[in-house]
C-alpha cells in the first residue's frame, strides 16, 4: 500500500522557498560571493545557553585554522520545535550540512529518511575512528548496525554541592572535597547533617514540579538503573520494568520529600537559584549549569550522582552530530564538513568548559581536561551512563521524560504514594508502547 | 389545454430568471477574488486535514498509509483524549459563566459610575490589550509561584495554585477571566450606551423602582448582545490553548489540558500528525454542533419575537 515519497512534496517546497527566502535576507553577511573560494558548510545547533559561547568559541576557532572553510553557525531554540524542523528540512532533502543532535532521539526521529548515514571511510580520512569513542555511546549511535551520528559529549545528572555549608557540615574530605556516600543510609546521613547545618531548612533541590518538568524522571531515572533495572525487553517491545527495584527508588524519593530532605516545591528555575543564592547545599542536575554557577560566584563542587542502589549509574542523553538528509551532497562540501566535526571532537577538551563530559576517550586524559575543576570531577560516570531506551518516543524532552516526570513529581510531594506513581508511569509507557511508531522501520 | 395555460403562466419566472442569472454573473466577478482566497486557504485545507486524518502520515510528510477510522477509532480510545476534552468542557463552563456575569455587572458599574469614567474603563479593558505570553509569564512569574507569589505573600497562605490538580484549572480560569473579561464589558457598556433615555424617564414616571428598571428595561434590551457575547465567548472557550500551554503545559497530571493542546502534543512532540488531525476534526465536530445549535436558539427566538 506504501508508495515512494515523492520527491517534491509540497512541504518540501514551502520549507525549500522560506529557506531561500531567509538566505536571501542573510546573503549579504555570508562570504559566498562570487569569486570566493571558501567552501560553505551549513552548521544547525541548539545549544543557546552558556554552552552556546563555547561552541561559538570552537567555530571561530576552527574558522581561523582552517582559511578555506567557512562555517555558517545557526543557533535554533531548543527541544521540541529543533526536531521539528530537522525532521521537517531532512524530508525536503534541502537540509543544512550539520546539525546537533540527542543520541537518545535517534530511534524516534526516522534515520534514513531525515538523516544520511555517516561514511564512515571519510571519518577516518578525517581522523576520529570508534575505537576512540566510550563504547556504550559509540554504539548508540548506531541504527541497526548503520552510524547515523557522531557523539561529542555524554551530559550526566551531576550532584553539586555548596562547599560552605558542606564546610559547616563536616562533610568534606581533608582536600575540601565532599566525601562520597555509599547506599541509602549514607545519602540520607549526610543530608540529614547539612540540614541540621542549615536550620532544619531541606538540603536538597532539584526541579520537582512545575511546567514540563523532567526532574522526577532524571533522579529515577538515575537511581533506578542502578539496581540492574531496566524499562522495556531489549528489543523494546515490552515493559520489563522490575517493580521492587522501581518502587525501592521511588520510596526514596517520597521519603526525601516526607523528611524535608528535600525541597518538593521547587521548579527547574527555582532550584538552581536556591543553590545559586546558597539556600540549598545539594543540586541535582545536569552538568550544563556550571558555567553559570560559576559566573555567579557560588561556592560549589560537583560530584558524580550518588551511588544508592549497587552502581552509580546517572541518567544522561549525549550530544552528538548529525548529517540531515540531502538529496544531493556536494563531495567538497561534505569532505568539509568532515574535517569541521573531526577538528570539534578532537578539541573536546574545550567544550567541557560547558559542563558536559566529552565521549572521545584521548580528550578525557588530556592534561588541560584534568585540570579543568569541577568538570573533570565526575568524567568517570561516562563508562556508567543509564540511556535511555532505544525506542522512537524517548530522548531528551520527549514524551517519555514529561510523562515519567508527571507521573513522578506527586510522589515526591506526597499526594500521591509510590505504588501509585509506578502504576502512572507503567500506563504511560504501555500507552506509547501501543502508540504506532510515526517512523517505522520499513521507513529506512 | 395545459400547455397553453402552463407557457404563458411560465414566461414572468422565466424573466426573472434571466436577470438574476445576470446579477449573479455580475457578482461572482466581484466575489471571485474572495472565493479564490476562502477556496484556497479555508476550504481546501480543511478537505486536506480530512484526507490526513485518515492517514499514518508523520510530521515529515512521509509514511504516509491510508488508515481508515483508524486514527478517531484510536481517539476514541484515548483516555488522555477524553481527559483533553472533559478538561476543554470544564474550562468553557468555568469560564463562560463568570466571563458573562461578570463583563455585564462592570459595564453596568461603570455606566452608572459618573466620575473619572475614563480610569475604570482602562482598568477592565487595559489587561485585554495583553499578549497572551506577557498574560501568562507575569501570573506563572509573579502572582502564582508557590512561595514568595503575590497571592499566597500577600494572604500568607500555601497554594500551590499551579503545582495542585486540583486547583490548576481554576487558577488558569481565573487567569482568563482577569485578562478577556474587558472584551465582553466593552460591548455590554457600548449596548447599555444604547438604550434610549426616555424608556427609563417613562418606567420612573411609571413608579419602577431600581431593580424593576434593571429587569423590565436594561436585561431585554440587552439581549441581543448577551447572545453575541455568548456564542463569541463559548467559542473562544472551546479553543483555548495559549495561557495554558504556557502557564502549566497540561499538567499537573493532566487536569488542565486542553483538547487543542493534547492535538498538539500527539502531533509536534509525537510526529504523529495523522493521529494529531483525527483530534483536531473531533473539536471541530464539537465546535459545529455547538455553533448550529446557537444559530437554531436564535432564529427561534428571533422568530418568537
Amino acid at each position: 500500500m506504501q508508495g515512494p515519497p515523492s520527491p517534491l512534496t509540497r512541504r518540501s517546497l514551502l520549507g525549500g522557498s522560506l529557506a531561500l527566502a531567509g538566505a536571501a535576507a542573510t546573503s549579504c553577511a555570508l562570504p559566498v560571493g562570487l569569486g570566493s573560494s571558501r567552501t560553505r558548510v551549513q552548521y544547525w545547533h541548539f545549544l543557546g545557553a552558556s554552552d552556546g559561547i563555547i561552541m561559538n568559541q570552537l567555530v571561530q576557532a576552527f574558522g581561523r585554522a582552517n582559511p578555506d572553510i567557512f562555517v555558517e553557525e545557526n543557533v535554533l531554540a531548543w527541544g521540541e520545535p529543533f526536531y521539528t524542523k530537522v525532521a521537517m528540512a531532512g524530508s525536503g532533502g534541502r537540509s543544512p550540512d550539520l546539525a546537533t543532535f540527542h543520541l537518545a532521539r535517534l530511534a524516534g526521529i526516522g534515520a534514513g529518511a531525515i538523516l544520511d548515514p555517516i561514511n564512515v571511510r571519510l571519518l577516518e580520512e578525517a581522523g576520529l575512528r570508534g575505537a576512540d569513542f566510550s563504547p556504550p555511546i559509540w554504539e548508540r549511535a548506531h541504527l541497526d548496525g548503520v552510524l547515523y551520528a557522531i557523539p561529542f559529549d555524554a551530559h550526566p545528572m551531576v550532584q553539586y554541592y555548596n562547599t560552605d555549608i558542606c564546610a559547616k557540615a563536616g562533610l568534606l574530605d581533608s582536600g575540601g572535597k565532599l566525601a562520597p556516600t555509599e547506599g541509602e543510609d549514607g545519602l540520607i546521613a549526610m543530608l540529614r547533617k547539612a540540614k541540621d547545618a542549615m536550620g532544619g531548612r531541606p538540603p536538597l533541590a532539584f526541579d520537582a514540579l512545575g511546567l514540563g518538568t523532567v526532574g522526577p524522571w532524571r533522579v529515577w531515572g538515575s537511581l533506578y538503573p542502578q539496581s540492574g533495572g531496566t524499562l522495556l525487553s531489549p528489543d523494546g517491545t515490552t515493559i520489563a520494568i522490575d517493580d521492587a527495584k522501581a518502587l525501592a527508588a521511588l520510596r526514596l524519593m517520597a521519603r526525601l520529600g516526607k523528611e524535608g530532605l528535600c525541597d518538593w516545591r521547587t521548579d527547574y528555575g527555582a532550584s538552581v537559584a536556591k543553590f545559586t543564592n546558597g539556600e540549598a547545599a545539594f543540586l541535582w542536575n545536569g552538568d550544563w549549569e556550571v558555567t553559570g554557577l560559576k559566573e555567579r560566584g557560588t561556592p560549589f563542587g560537583m560530584t558524580r550522582f550518588p551511588s544508592v542502589f549497587g552502581s552509580g549509574a546517572a541518567q544522561a542523553d549525549c550530544h552528538s552530530f548529525v548529517l540531515p538528509h540531502q538529496r544531493d551532497r556536494d563531495p567538497e562540501v561534505e569532505r568539509a564538513t568532515y574535517r569541521f566535526i573531526a577538528h570539534l571532537v578532537k578539541h573536546s577538551a574545550d567544550w567541557a568548559v560547558a559542563g558536559h563530559v566529552p565521549a572521545y576517550l584521548p580528550a578525557l586524559e588530556e592534561p588541560g581536561y584534568l585540570a579543568l575543576h569541577p568538570q573533570s570531577e565526575y568524567r568517570s560516570v561516562v563508562t556508567e551512563v543509564a540511556l535511555d531506551p532505544q525506542v522512537w518516543f524517548a530522548g531528551s524532552a520527549s514524551r517519555l521524560w514529561i510523562e515519567f516526570g508527571e507521573a513522578f513529581s506527586p510522589v515526591i510531594s506526597g499526594e500521591r504514594s509510590p505504588e501509585d506513581g509506578l502504576a502512572a508511569a507503567k500506563a504511560s509507557l504501555s500507552r506509547l508502547l501501543a502508540a504506532p511508531n510515526p517512523f517505522p522501520r520499513q521507513e529506512r | 389545454m395545459t400547455t397553453a395555460v402552463a407557457a404563458p403562466a411560465a414566461a414572468p419566472p422565466a424573466a426573472e430568471a434571466k436577470v438574476r442569472h445576470a446579477w449573479t454573473q455580475h457578482g461572482l466577478l466581484f466575489v471571485v477574488p474572495f472565493l479564490a482566497v476562502y477556496l484556497a486557504f479555508l476550504v481546501w485545507p480543511v478537505v486536506l486535514g480530512v484526507r490526513m486524518s485518515l492517514s499514518s502520515v508523520n510530521i515529515a510528510g512521509t509514511n504516509d498509509r491510508f488508515v481508515g477510522f483508524g486514527n478517531y477509532a484510536e481517539a476514541f480510545g484515548d483516555p488522555r483524549m477524553w481527559r483533553s476534552l472533559w478538561n476543554t468542557l470544564v474550562f468553557t463552563a468555568l469560564s463562560t459563566v463568570p466571563l458573562v456575569l461578570l463583563g455585564l455587572a462592570l459595564a453596568l458599574l461603570v455606566h452608572h459610575l459618573r466620575f473619572v469614567q475614563w480610569l475604570w474603563r482602562l482598568s477592565f479593558f487595559g489587561p485585554f490589550l495583553l499578549p497572551s505570553a506577557v498574560v501568562s509569564l507575569l501570573w506563572l512569574q509573579m502572582i502564582y509561584p508557590p512561595g514568595y507569589g503575590l497571592i499566597n505573600g500577600t494572604f500568607g497562605l500555601d497554594v500551590l495554585w499551579l503545582g495542585d490538580p486540583s486547583v490548576a484549572m481554576w487558577s488558569v480560569v481565573l487567569t482568563t477571566v482577569w485578562w478577556t473579561v474587558g472584551f465582553n464589558f466593552l460591548l455590554y457598556l457600548a449596548a447599555l450606551q444604547s438604550i434610549p433615555h426616555h424608556l427609563y424617564e417613562a418606567a420612573a414616571l411609571d413608579g419602577a423602582g431600581a431593580w424593576a428598571r434593571l429587569r423590565s428595561i436594561t436585561l431585554p434590551m440587552l439581549g441581543r448582545t448577551t447572545a453575541l457575547i455568548v456564542v463569541l465567548q463559548l467559542l473562544a472557550s472551546l479553543k483555548v490553548f495559549d495561557q495554558i500551554y504556557l502557564m502549566t503545559g497540561g499538567g499537573p497530571q493532566d487536569s488542565t489540558r486542553p483538547i487543542i493542546e493534547y492535538a498538539y502534543d500527539v502531533g509536534f512532540t509525537g510526529y504523529r500528525i495523522g493521529y494529531a488531525s483525527a483530534v483536531s476534526y473531533i473539536l471541530f465536530a464539537i465546535i459545529v454542533v455547538v455553533s448550529l445549535a446557537q444559530l437554531r436558539l436564535f432564529r427561534k427566538r428571533a422568530e418568537d419575537s
